[in-house]
């Protein structure tokens, strides 16, 4: 119960000034990342930023390096996050460089220079380790994050940053959209696709720089994927998935850090990252049309309702009112159902008047709208075949095979239209 | 002389060397699958199922590890696959989250358990610890290091990379045919009566084993290196995928052994202490990554950049040919060099001109250009496939009449035969005859 009290009191923001810093700073930096992160995924850069991440690392250490040579104070935090963010911007030009030679693809590209860059980082902090007196410490926490030493001007850096990412969001979304869809059809119109990009890359670098002390340049790419691709699943429209992907950031950010802050001993930068999976773990399975449940159970409905329009199509083929239990049994071992799959498909006709049992037996009785149900699909299948053979030119030894699947699947309309089609066909044939 | 302490250096420089040629290898199928990043993604997310494996069972032991590592590269390309489809985001966003959320659990799992007996801590998971593998009682002289003894001193780490090493090269050479087929055209692949899901999931396996063998000794960063930079410079080496594999184990064990001693031996050399080696040895493969890039013979960018000059020069002295030969064919023999650079504009005519007229191909009075009889039979033949071509592009291709010249100009240039046809081009000009 105790731990309990403590999450609440944490929650409210009661467990102390530092620890509401560290909260108020990472919920800012969800908020921002969680926005850029929509915007990046739509225009296919999620893993250019973490290339550009894992560069932040040379220019860390080069800032260092430069700075203690030039007398400066080398640990301080604005001339290492103006390095960071030169390096990043080096590596993504380098990324589109490599880009320019036909037989380096895009994968390749990220994946060499995030590598290298990072590999050139860490020469640079081993020279740093060994040779300037306990000058990786401030360094090492750019790597995993530090949340704990964040101030209230970080808070205000944070926030500034997503005031400064929501409203480039609003001002320029027609043009993020545009380009994001389709940018070939921007390019011909007239639209500045360069300069839109510019500015989404900027955007980026700002974010994945201000994150880089919170939680670090391995984790701050996941927060701009996860939130983003988390909201991927519960909309379709690209506003809503704006405002969701930044609820969302801004969610795992707090949660993260007021767990982390609960916790002893827990990484803040990757508690934040957890809790941005347990919700894109949450938006996975239940997510009302995208999610995985509400995916399995659309497919088993589906599954159901095309097994018990077989069954139906039939008994229309055999003008028979009711179908015998031996009958049923070889026609679900001839079609491959288990026995449950047998019963759920009895019970989703019974529920839709399409059968009922007949009192006192177990043969199962057609009802009217089972009989109507059935002369349509059995309508649907000759129509199919039909046309398959006349218009498709698929062999009529193969047609049954292909019709199995798509009767149940074809709307009115075309129907319609198919059967005018046909009929003016089959006259043209007998005359 | 470079200083090389057998001791302190054989096992490191060894393990380099074997982790660099097992990821190098696998790394040509990501490669060319365009798998690049999924290499990345397993070697984020082999970390829980390691860290896991050593807090059952409470050491680094090989099997436990190694099944760890396995079951999360799977979990990882499963993942990665259910959310590219449920979620239609591209892979590249999918690998995002998964090696994102995995990694993270890792290190908060790597926090929690470095109080207990695991021997790996978060530094050496991205940086290695290569220069912890020393040889306390290294013998002193080569003799004795080639004797059979040696081999029992070589620490777990080299053993199971070396180990790891031999099966990816046993897999490659033994599935080579599959392999090949699976990369290029996984459809056809199917057709040919294997699975190609199942070759995927064994690579990805693969993967995961030599990221997991590596990641001791060189860390993660090196082991995305190793799996994309030593398969993406060999490629542009060569056409070949055998080839390209070779290419890729001599670039590897290139830059296992150069990077090691630039870590070590180049900075005791001049008196300085050294550095991260899985740092360096990252450093030249961007290195020979780089050089590859810019100069190699047949894809460099230098060459290329040749290639297409020498082209655009023949190309430019074609087009003055043609010209002066159309003119001719006006009646005007003597054409001003002004004309032409205007008719040609955005062509080095001028270089053209100075070269044609070397070859004895133009002669120069003035500022006025005539072709010689030379000349005159080179400049038939480019407008001969000129007009041969526009002939086909309106006869069998259905281009338009007025749309013809453009393609037919570009057309005249490559070495391609046009088709024979009649003897007047669309417009109703002769063509000259061979």
């Amino acid at each position: 119960m105790a731990v309990l009290a403590d999450i609440v009191e944490t929650m409210t923001f009661r467990a102390g000034f530092n620890t509401n810093v560290v909260i108020a700073g990472t919920t800012l930096l969800g908020l921002a990342t969680g926005v850029v992160g929509v915007l990046a995924l739509l225009r296919k850069r999620s893993l250019l930023a973490d290339a550009l991440s894992h560069a932040t690392l040379p220019g860390v250490a080069a800032a260092f390096i430069v700075a203690g040579v030039l007398g400066m104070e080398g640990r301080s935090v604005p001339i290492l996050l103006l390095g960071a963010a030169a390096s990043g911007v080096v590596a993504v030009l380098a990324v589109h460089g490599i880009l320019r030679h036909p037989r380096i693809r895009e994968d390749a590209a990220i994946g060499l220079v995030l590598s290298v860059s990072f590999g050139i980082g860490v020469i640079g902090l081993s020279y740093i380790q060994t040779n300037v007196p306990d000058g990786a410490g401030g360094i090492n926490a750019f790597i995993f994050g530090q949340t704990a030493t964040m101030q209230p001007g970080d808070v205000a850096m944070m926030a500034t940053i997503a005031a400064v990412a929501i409203i480039a969001a609003v001002v320029f979304f027609k043009e993020f959209a545009v380009v994001g869809f389709n940018d070939a059809f921007a390019r011909s119109v007239g639209w500045p696709v360069g300069g839109i990009d510019l500015l989404l890359m900027t955007l980026i670098v700002l974010v994945t720089v201000s994150g880089l002390q919170a939680v670090g340049l391995i984790l701050v790419v996941s927060m701009l994927i996860v939130p983003a691709v988390a909201a991927r699943f519960w909309t379709e429209h690209l506003r809503t998935l704006l405002v969701f992907g930044g609820l969302i950031g801004a969610a795992s950010g707090y949660l993260g850090s007021v767990a982390s802050a609960v916790f002893p001993r827990t990484p803040a930068g990757a508690v934040i990252v957890l809790a941005a999976g347990a919700i894109f773990t949450l938006s996975l399975l239940a997510a009302p049309s995208r999610g995985a449940v509400a995916a399995v159970v659309r497919r088993l409905a589906l599954r159901l309702r095309i097994a018990g329009d077989h069954l139906l199509e039939l008994a229309h083929d055999q003008s028979a009112d009711e179908i015998e239990a031996t009958e049923l049994r070889r026609i679900a071992r001839a079609r491959g159902w288990s026995p449950p799959f047998r019963a759920a498909v009895l019970w989703t006709l019974r529920r839709n008047d399409m059968t009922a049992s007949k009192p006192g037996t177990t043969t199962l009785a057609v009802t009217d709208r089972g009989r109507e149900r059935g002369a349509r699909v059995a309508r649907n299948h000759a129509l199919w075949e039909q046309y398959l053979i006349h218009y498709a030119d698929i062999a009529p030894s193969h047609v049954d095979w292909s019709v199995d699947q798509v009767e149940h699947v074809l709307d009115e309309e075309l129907v319609r239209r198919l059967e005018a089609r046909l009929a003016i066909d089959s006259q043209a044939a007998t005359r | 002389m470079i200083p090389f302490d057998l001791g302190l250096d054989l096992f490191p420089l060894l393990a380099a060397t074997l982790a660099a040629i097992a990821c190098g290898v696998l790394g040509n199928f990501l490669v060319l699958r365009k798998l690049s990043l999924m290499g990345d993604a397993i070697s984020h997310s082999v970390l829980p199922g390691l860290v896991i494996a050593i807090l059952i069972t409470g050491a680094v032991a090989v099997g436990p590890v190694m099944l760890g590592a396995a079951l999360a590269g799977i979990v990882t390309v499963v993942l990665v696959e259910l959310i590219k489809s449920l979620g239609r985001v591209e892979s590249g966003a999918a690998m995002g989250v998964v090696f994102s959320i995995l990694f993270a659990l890792g290190v908060l799992l790597l926090q929690r358990a470095s109080a207990g007996a695991a021997h790996i801590d978060t530094e050496c998971v991205l940086y290695g610890q290569l220069e912890t593998l020393v040889w306390y009682d290294a013998p002193a002289s080569l003799d004795a290091l080639l004797s059979f003894s040696t081999l029992q001193h070589l620490p777990r780490q080299v053993v199971t990379l070396a180990a790891v090493a031999a099966i990816a090269i046993a897999f490659t050479a033994v599935f080579f045919k599959e392999l090949r087929i699976a990369a290029f055209d996984a459809a056809l692949a199917t057709t040919q009566g294997f699975n190609a899901t199942l070759m995927h999931y064994l690579l990805m396996l693969l993967v995961a084993a030599a990221t997991v063998a590596s990641f001791e000794a060189v860390g993660s960063i090196l082991v995305i290196a190793m799996l994309v930079g030593p398969a993406a410079t060999a490629r542009l080496l060569t056409d070949r995928l055998l080839t390209q594999i070779m290419w890729s184990i001599a670039i590897a064990t290139t830059a296992g052994v150069v990077g090691y001693l630039a870590a070590t031996a180049v900075p005791a050399a001049f008196g300085l202490a050294s550095v991260n080696a899985a740092g360096t040895i990252t450093a030249v493969v961007g290195l020979l990554f780089t050089l590859a890039l810019f100069a190699s013979p047949s894809h460099g960018f230098v060459m290329r950049t040749v290639r297409r000059g020498r082209l655009s020069r023949r190309a430019a002295i074609d087009d003055v040919l043609a010209e002066l030969f159309r003119a001719a064919e006006r009646g005007l023999d003597r054409v001003p060099l002004a004309d032409l650079t205007a008719s040609l504009a955005g062509r080095p005519v001028r270089a053209a001109v100075r070269t044609a007229a070397q070859r004895k191909l133009i002669q120069t009075s003035g500022a006025e250009l005539t072709l010689t009889d030379t000349g005159h039979r080179a400049a038939a033949r480019v407008i001969r496939r000129h007009r041969l071509w526009e002939r086909y592009l309106v006869d069998r291709a259905g281009v338009a009449l007025d749309h013809v010249h453009d393609p037919a100009e570009q057309l005249e240039h490559i070495d391609t035969e046009p088709p024979e046809g009649p003897d007047r081009d669309p417009h109703g000009r002769d063509i000259p005859a061979e």
